[in-house]
């Protein structure tokens, strides 16, 4: 069979590659072209470092437990040339630092990096280690454009990786080229050798469907005092790599821009921070905030309901929370249930499964010294519950509030949500009276809360849990 | 439209062009005893540039409907329709949309289309320029079946991909000829590997050259191969008869396997044109 792969017929192409190129010139660069007179070096290292301050290599704090003595070169082992870094990673009890990590830093003032979208290195491990985290941006000065991959598998032969650059146009004078952290969490404490070559920038036609995410990419709602500020968390970026694989970095505020809904209600700075500013005008007490990556809108968003109200929070992510013992408590020999607090794509909730009954627990568990909470002048309790399976009307989560638990004295109080209130794989909000616990005489000194299903729902997760009264 | 038909103009001058220097390269490539068959397709036979907002032209394009056979025969999850959600004419594009959603028994729906009965032709250059889905189990195709289907049924009609791919390889599309011998898994097929573009980020032209005994496949301005009947273990079926034009975009099956829970629906398949020229 004749295969023929050749190119041919150049001059046309070119012509046209030409224009495009100028058309895409005229649309990506144009006001920055001015502005970036940095050097646009690519490689970061080959056989030797290329244009990085003298360290080369600048260590996280010792006092934080890095470890400055791993890093080295190696004239033995190369993917390409004659020499790669070499990076030895210590034991977790090493006397001289637990983990290694830090960054390549350019000489100068900072490079041009906008003509790139991708950082890539190639790296080989002594094991099929975990290293926590590969990126760049971080310069130990602002890190204001910082990104990073985590939890990176390595390959016991030299194996590509690819770290995409979420908004390339924002690199106009970047300072940190590299970074790395790395400890033996992912081979039981046993330290690991690994090696890194051909550290570069790239521009890449092979990477594809830029998808930036804001709140884990999901739609959050958060009733929220005038006058409080919150972050923007779960900010990340996925690209689509060669391969086909999706890859989803970490990246800071700063390659987002924000958008409110509504600037009388809430308005939202370079870095992510929300503040509530007013009630809003005509009754419009909701502003949504959102965000865009290099021209694509993220997913996720903050609807953010003003209010007015005395809070006492237990779990949220806008709330300053009391502490509290735990959020379950283990109660055995009947208890099935599992789970306790996590962390979903960005969002803090509680996860139960085998859910017969469970405790969140804020008295002073065994002496933990945690209060118990005064509610006698909040009115209402807030919380929010995601049933992660089918649910019939007949199902049930009985609360319970407890006063003075486990002292002679405690009473508690009851109230009951059907199955007819919850959606399945839905979050449902409720603002329940704490006049409806009924048998609570007395809230001076709550610390247990308990859902009770009977593994009618077995599966559940709950959020935004707190105590309010309207002012 | 004057830029389209100037266009045009200048697509046949490229076509002459890349054909004689195709020539020499082909003629460099080929032993000094072999002979060389060689025709220029100058002659615009069909064209759509997808202009008109709507359903697209009735008079060139027909629907498959359905399932088909265990999933047109190769275990598809999609229910093909003529559904403007998932065919339709705008921005001066056709848009094949996949869509995730329980229709008819089938858990996803999408779209093809064919020229069956309404545009046949033998040799020729046919093109499209298109810009794919991504994300596995999608399998988008440009291909041509022989016009005597019903008649001899398949493979002894021959079928000609001009261009597949599947969603969970972004820079990998291939072309293949099927016919009797020569069919399904043991089909004659050949990748060609995109170095620095993607087939979901940006449109590139698709395409063969079929005349008497070859079938040279071009993406973009790059050759990258010939397939001609020594190449095939079975009867050469292409130069028997017109062939008819099928684009698609399924879900699942044998080419890319099924969807996972990484894919993101819906995708569409983006066709910027589709031209088909002659022989003078």
């Amino acid at each position: 069979m004749k295969n023929i792969n050749l190119k041919y017929n150049i001059i046309l192409p070119l012509v046209g590659l030409i224009s495009v190129v100028m058309i895409s010139c005229e649309r990506g660069f144009s006001d920055d072209v001015e502005l970036a007179t940095f050097p646009s070096t690519a490689e970061v290292f080959t056989d030797t470092p290329v244009g990085l301050t003298d360290e080369f290599f600048i260590s996280f704090d010792p006092a934080f437990g890095a470890n400055t003595n791993g890093f080295g070169t190696d004239d033995n082992e190369a993917y390409e040339g004659s020499t790669s870094i070499r990076i030895d990673v210590p034991a977790p009890n090493d006397p001289d630092g637990g983990f290694i990590g830090g960054i390549f830093k350019d000489r100068g003032e900072g490079r041009d990096l906008t003509r790139y979208n991708a950082l890539t290195f190639w790296a080989k491990g002594s094991t099929t280690a975990t290293v926590g985290l590969f990126g760049f941006g971080t310069d130990f000065e602002e890190d204001k454009y910082a990104v990073t991959l985590e939890n990176v598998q390595l390959s016991t032969d030299w194996k590509k990786y690819i770290i995409p650059i979420p908004d390339p146009s924002k690199l106009v004078q970047e300072k940190g080229m590299f970074a790395f952290a790395a400890g033996s969490q992912s081979t039981n404490g046993f330290g690991f050798t690994f090696w890194l070559d051909e550290i570069r920038f790239e521009s890449l036609g092979t990477i594809g469907q830029p998808r930036p995410r804001i709140l884990g990419g999901q739609d959050q709602t958060a009733q929220t005092n005038i006058g409080t500020s919150v972050p923007l968390i779960g900010l990340s970026y996925t690209a689509n790599l060669p391969n086909g694989q999706d890859v989803t970095v970490s990246a800071t505020p700063s390659y987002f821009d924000f958008e409110t809904s509504n600037p009388f209600v809430a308005s939202v700075d370079e870095l992510g921070i929300v503040t509530v500013d007013g009630p809003g005008q005509g009754g419009d007490n909701t502003a949504v905030i959102t965000a865009s990556l290099g021209g694509v809108e993220a997913e996720g968003s903050l609807t953010v309901e003003a209010v007015d109200i005395d809070v006492i929070s237990i779990f949220s992510d806008v709330f300053a929370n009391v502490p509290v013992d735990n959020y379950n408590g283990f109660y055995e020999p009947f208890q099935t249930t599992l789970g306790g607090a996590v962390n979903e794509n960005g969002n803090n909730i509680i996860d139960y499964t085998m859910l017969n009954f469970v405790a969140i627990e804020f008295y002073g568990r065994d002496g933990s010294g945690v209060e118990p909470v005064d509610a006698t002048d909040m009115t209402h309790l807030h919380i929010e519950f995601r049933v992660n399976e089918t649910v019939d009307a007949s199902d049930y989560i009985n609360m319970e509030l407890h006063n003075n638990f486990t002292l002679p004295n405690g009473i508690l109080g009851s109230y009951q949500i059907t199955g007819s209130e919850l959606l399945s794989n839905e979050w449902v909000e409720f603002d329940i009276p704490l006049s409806s616990f009924a048998g609570l005489t007395s809230r001076d000194a709550l610390g247990m809360m308990l859902f009770v299903t009977d593994n009618n729902i077995a599966n559940l997760s709950v959020d935004n849990i707190y105590f309010y009264a309207e002012n | 439209m004057k830029n389209r038909i100037l266009s045009n103009k200048l697509k046949s001058i490229f076509i002459c062009s890349s054909l004689f220097m195709g020539a020499m390269v082909l003629i460099t490539n080929c032993n000094p005893d072999e002979t060389q068959d060689v025709t220029n397709f100058n002659t615009l036979s069909m064209q759509d540039e997808f202009d008109v907002d709507g359903a697209p032209n009735p008079a060139i394009w027909n629907y498959n409907i359905g399932t088909g056979q265990n999933g047109w025969g190769n275990n598809e999850l999609q229910y093909y329709t003529d559904r403007p959600e998932n065919v339709i004419v705008e921005d001066g594009m056709l848009k094949i949309t996949a869509i995730q959603e329980e229709f008819e028994g089938s858990g996803y729906t999408s779209a093809r289309l064919l020229t069956q009965g309404l545009f046949e032709q033998k040799y020729g250059r046919f093109e499209a320029r298109m810009k794919l889905p991504y994300g596995k189990g999608m399998w988008p195709a440009f291909w041509l079946l022989g016009a005597n289907i019903d008649e001899v049924s398949w493979p002894f009609c021959g079928e000609i991909d001009v261009m597949e791919n599947g969603g969970s390889k972004p820079t990998i599309v291939s072309g293949a000829v099927h016919g009797p011998g020569y069919s399904g898994g043991n089909a004659v097929v050949k990748e060609y590997e995109f170095t620095d573009s993607r087939v979901d980020s940006e449109f590139h032209i698709y395409g063969i050259e079929w005349g008497p005994n070859y079938i040279n496949y071009y993406i973009d301005d790059v050759l990258y191969n010939q397939i001609t009947p020594e190449d095939v273990t079975g009867d050469w079926v292409f130069n028997d008869g017109s062939f008819f034009i099928i684009i698609n975009l399924a879900v699942g099956g044998a080419f890319d396997g099924n969807p996972n829970e990484n894919t993101v629906f819906p995708q569409t398949m983006y066709v910027d044109y589709v031209r088909v020229y002659s022989a003078n």
